[in-house]
């Protein structure tokens, strides 16, 4: 027919080691998820989730006050004293934040994730991802030290609400108890701002990335069947977004949790859950104690997924 | 009385691309109207403007004599079983056929009958607790037919609503829907490839290319009086002779359209026209066989039934229909 010679229907094995290394790996598909998976595994398994069991193991140990030296005895000592008033106060505090915080983030990045999902093309798009990733490219300490700087009584923004005769509503706000203060730079409020701008890319992505997900045509189809664009959103597009902004508040509200700069540097002096376990196992040399501390973000973390996951969070997935 | 739907002079372009240019159209109420035409032609994009996800770039669309640029598709009523079904993939069957009436606020119990009758309609009954993902394509084309269905539109767009069914369920489908369409009086607009099932189903059919109708017109019409080459050739598979070969006949054209079936081969009586010709090809499908004629140049298919003798290759034949099929047309 045509001069070149047509091929057989079953090729030869292809020549070489590596030829020989596909075909076997082809073959045993078994051995190639072994090679994969095996390193991750272990280093996950033993050195991070071993290291996350041996400090579990702490906190079922005490301290003795008399000597400072670790009692390795079962007891439930450390927890008892983990529920003490002082401590507690610090776990309301810490975990009140970390839901503010979740729940802020999710209304300022639900809204911008789906611009850059449904609108942003091309270029827009380009600008989007550099935005939200541009401030992860900078050090968080600079990041949190400029906000000191901007949230501080001669900052900038006392200026501009100065410049704008807004200084009464600013003053307002500070006199309010619990989340006033000062100045923003040593109130809650302060910390929160921090907070959700230093964790906001983390909840952007999910979401856009859930809502990148949402076919077109399921908008169009409730809007055929008589859904207004409120319901739309009320049926359609909120939950299938919603595994994006569980995913997003996991972030948000695991790495408030555990964080234990921003609140040293922007806040008031009241400590956060990082910052007791950062005084425990440091100045005060209680490792039971800090690691009992570190169990509360752990359990609260099961206990929100197991929720979530109850209230249909993953059905769409 | 009113049309259904209304087109004046309408067009959709996107940039260079004209999906739909200058469309005149005419929809009655109660119609059941077929729209045909190859992949690409502009189908989709006429439903989508009459759904009111596309406006207009020029002209005119009114919906029961009400103007329809600006409405937003929750404020017509008009449902759509889409091309893709469109399905909500977090929401179990009977939710999704339920949708249009959740959302209209009717109540839960009277939403759960309605959309279990109109499971039980495209044959799905029992289904309801499944997810689409569980589905297969013709099945949850069906569903999605379901859900367009239960809300009782004025009009209802119908985007290849068959197109992944086998032929059994698909004939099955055909009927339902026909009835269906009688009994409720809804309009249907109706897009298909299939032009088997546009002559069969549809009361009047709009035969599409380019974005512009080409023929509109009874599947009557459609098929034995193509207007144009493009209609005879898509609706069919028409011969169209050439005004040399018209001549021969001693009939004055530029064109003429002559149905396959319509030829015999070898016998001719004296009120016949006739034409000499070659045997190139046959092939045998079913109730006919489909042979190749060579006449000096001209291409001609014959659709013989399988009862009669099939010549040879290379055999010269003689064809012979009716002046009566012979279907001048305006256009080369
Ligand atoms: N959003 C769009 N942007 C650009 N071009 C489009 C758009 N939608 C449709 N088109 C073009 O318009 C033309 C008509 O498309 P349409 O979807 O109406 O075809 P169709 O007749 O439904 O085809 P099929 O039978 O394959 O579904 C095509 O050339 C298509 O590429
Ligand atoms: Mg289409």
């Amino acid at each position: 027919m045509s001069a070149l010679t047509t091929p057989a229907a079953i090729l030869p094995n292809r020549p070489g080691p590596m030829g020989r290394v596909s075909d076997f790996l082809w073959k045993h598909p078994h051995v190639l998820l072994a090679i994969l998976l095996g390193p991750p595994v272990l280093w996950l398994g033993v050195i991070y989730l071993g290291s996350l069991f041996a400090l579990l193991l702490q906190s079922f140990f005490s301290i003795d006050d008399f000597s400072g030296l670790i009692n390795y005895e079962f007891t439930l000592a450390t927890y008892r004293q983990l529920l003490s008033d002082a401590n507690f106060d610090i776990i309301v505090r810490t975990v009140t934040m970390a839901a503010t915080v979740t729940l802020f983030s999710a209304l300022i990045a639900f809204p911008i994730a789906y611009y850059a999902a449904r609108y942003a093309k091309g270029k827009w798009k380009a600008v989007f991802y550099l935005g939200i990733m541009l401030p992860l490219w900078s050090s968080y300490l600079v990041k949190i030290y400029a906000w000191k700087l901007i949230l501080a009584k001669e900052g900038i923004l006392t200026w501009a609400f100065t410049k704008l005769h807004l200084l009464w509503v600013l003053d307002g706000w500070l006199a309010l108890p619990i989340i006033g203060g000062n100045s923003l730079s040593v109130s809650y409020t302060g910390t929160f701002l921090v907070f959700v701008y230093v964790w906001m890319p983390f909840m952007i992505l999910p979401i856009q990335a859930a809502l990148e997900r949402v076919p077109g045509n399921l908008i169009e189809a409730s809007s055929d069947l008589g859904g207004t664009p409120q319901q739309t959103f009320r049926h359609v597009l909120f939950p299938l977004a919603l595994p994006g902004i569980v995913a997003g508040s996991i972030f948000t509200f695991s790495l408030t949790l555990g964080d234990y700069i921003i609140p040293q540097i922007v806040g008031s002096s009241r400590l956060f859950i990082g910052q007791a376990v950062y005084a425990q196992q440091g100045t005060a040399g209680n490792i039971p104690l800090a690691a009992a501390f570190t169990v509360v973000p752990i359990v609260i973390m099961g206990l929100y997924l197991f929720m979530a996951k109850r209230m249909g969070a993953f059905d769409a997935l | 009385m009113t049309a259904a739907v209304l087109f004046e002079n309408v067009s959709r372009h996107f940039g260079a691309v004209k999906a739909v240019d200058a469309v005149d159209l005419e929809i009655a109420a109660g119609e059941f109207f077929a729209m045909l035409g190859p992949s690409g032609s502009g189908k989709t994009t006429c439903l989508r403007l009459m759904a009111g996800f596309e406006q207009p770039t020029h002209g005119h669309i009114e919906i029961f004599g009400e103007t329809a640029e600006g409405v937003p598709p929750y404020r017509r009523s008009v449902n759509t079983v889409f091309q893709d079904y469109a399905l909500f993939p977090h929401l179990s069957i009977l939710d999704n056929v339920a949708y249009g009436l959740m959302v209209k606020g009717i109540g839960k119990e009277d939403r759960r009958k309605a959309a279990e009758d109109a499971l039980a309609m495209v044959k799905l009954p029992g289904y309801g607790q499944r997810r689409p993902g569980q589905l297969s394509g013709g099945q949850r084309q069906r569903v999605a037919l379901a859900r367009a269905l239960v809300n009782k539109p004025k009009v209802l767009l119908l985007d290849e609503p068959l197109g992944a069914l086998d032929l059994k369920l698909r004939e099955q489908m055909q009927e339902e829907l026909k009835s269906l369409q009688k009994s409720l009086g809804i309009t249907f607009v109706f897009v298909t490839h299939d032009q088997g099932e546009a002559l069969s189903m549809a009361d009047r059919i709009a035969v599409f290319n380019d974005g512009k109708i080409q023929q509109l017109g009874t599947p009557e019409d459609i098929y034995k009086r193509p207007q144009t080459r493009f209609v005879a050739d898509f609706v069919g598979s028409s011969n169209v002779l050439s005004s040399a070969t018209c001549a021969k006949l001693g009939v004055a054209a530029k064109a003429a359209s002559l149905r396959p079936e319509a030829i015999a081969i070898g016998t001719s009586w004296a009120e016949q026209l006739s034409l000499p010709g070659t045997v190139t090809a046959r092939s045998f499908l079913g109730a006919t066989n489909r042979i190749s004629i060579d006449c000096s140049g001209e291409k001609i298919i014959v659709a013989s039934p399988a009862a009669m003798p099939v010549p040879d290759i290379g055999a010269a034949v003689q064809l012979a229909f009716s002046r009566n099929d012979l279907h001048l047309m305006e256009e080369a």
